[in-house]
């Protein structure tokens, strides 16, 4: 199976993700460039972290016209997975592919640690391989992840099953002191209604060789090739 | 010859969406002494500068806004026009 990594100017985990994927899974991997309109038929197209033309104007509001997005849109719109990880996760809201919006952590300061997220549920292309309720262990790097929208919007995700991953405690529990940014319910990451689309703040990509301090991220990237190989296995 | 036209447009967060740079400087206002200060609320603005002869100005300023110099789904704009 193929993975595509989009590179924008600015982007600095599209390495990460390539290494994790390439030297950690053995998958093979194509580095997407943004004036690009050929997604090298990917499986699946990674939005890496970073700061995508510099964050300008807004997070992820300028990556969003770029040539290659408009490649990634409508292979999200035909049913494509596409996973953006931070920045990429801003670059998703911004292209309206994912509601909602990331704004400036609630109390201003780049947060970078490792974090605890709750698995909420196992039924999404991202999550087979995990348990409901498993806790991993993932670590942040961000100054604008705190997730936000509006309240009648926020219960649509909820009762949609949308909402992927929240930020807890290392035994599972939602507490305030476990939400790193001030997210709304403590969302770290939602997909789009259909399930083929998933942004997250947190980075699994850093987190796939024990040496790394945790190797949680791996059953992202898991769940991910699972979900791929029975799609096409189905065709 | 036309001369170029010239707007102005303020972006703000709508209202009820939470400013914590607006919070911040509003603390930092009330620990300076100005207790009297209740309220910050940020925003940002753009001068934007559009050729004379184009046509269907209103609508493309109208349209460069929600499209690219605010976010609609938390952000408000306003055009002055100069």
């Amino acid at each position: 199976m193929k993975f595509g990594v989009v590179t924008f100017p600015g982007s600095n985990c599209d390495y990460d993700a390539y290494a994790a994927v390439r030297h950690v899974l053995g998958e093979e991997v194509n580095f997407l460039w943004h004036k690009s309109t050929d997604l090298m038929a990917s499986d699946i197209v990674i939005l890496p972290g970073g700061f995508a033309y510099g964050d300008y104007l807004r997070a992820g509001a300028i990556a969003r016209f770029s040539p290659i997005m408009e490649q990634v849109i409508s292979f999200a719109h035909s049913g494509g997975l596409v996973i953006g990880i931070c920045n990429g996760f801003q670059v998703l809201t911004e292209s309206g592919l994912l509601p909602g919006a990331l704004m400036r952590n609630e109390h201003l300061r780049f947060s970078c640690k490792q974090v605890y997220l709750r698995v909420e549920h196992t039924s999404s292309p991202f999550t087979r391989a995990c348990m409901r309720g498993e806790v991993l262990m993932i670590p942040i790097a961000h100054g604008e992840g705190n997730y936000y929208n509006f309240d009648g919007d926020i219960q649509k995700l909820e009762d949609n099953g949308q909402v992927l991953f929240r930020y807890c405690d290392r035994s599972g529990a939602l507490t305030p002191g476990a939400n790193p940014n001030g997210s709304v319910h403590g969302i770290a990451g939602i997909t789009n209604a259909e399930g083929n689309v998933l942004g997250m703040m947190p980075h699994p990509e850093r987190a796939v060789e024990p040496i790394l301090g945790s190797a949680d991220g791996l059953k992202i990237f898991e769940s991910i090739m699972a979900a791929v190989k029975t799609t096409v296995a189905g065709r | 010859m036309t001369s170029n036209k010239k707007a102005v447009v303020y972006v703000r967060l709508k209202e009820g969406v939470l400013d914590p740079q607006g919070a911040t400087i509003q603390k930092a206002l009330n620990q300076m002494g100005y207790s009297d200060f209740l309220s910050v609320r940020t925003g940002r603005f753009f001068e934007l500068e559009v050729e004379g002869g184009a046509a269907d100005i209103d609508r493309k300023i109208d349209e460069v806004c929600s499209k690219l110099l605010a976010n609609p789904v938390i952000e408000s704009y306003r055009v002055e026009k100069v």
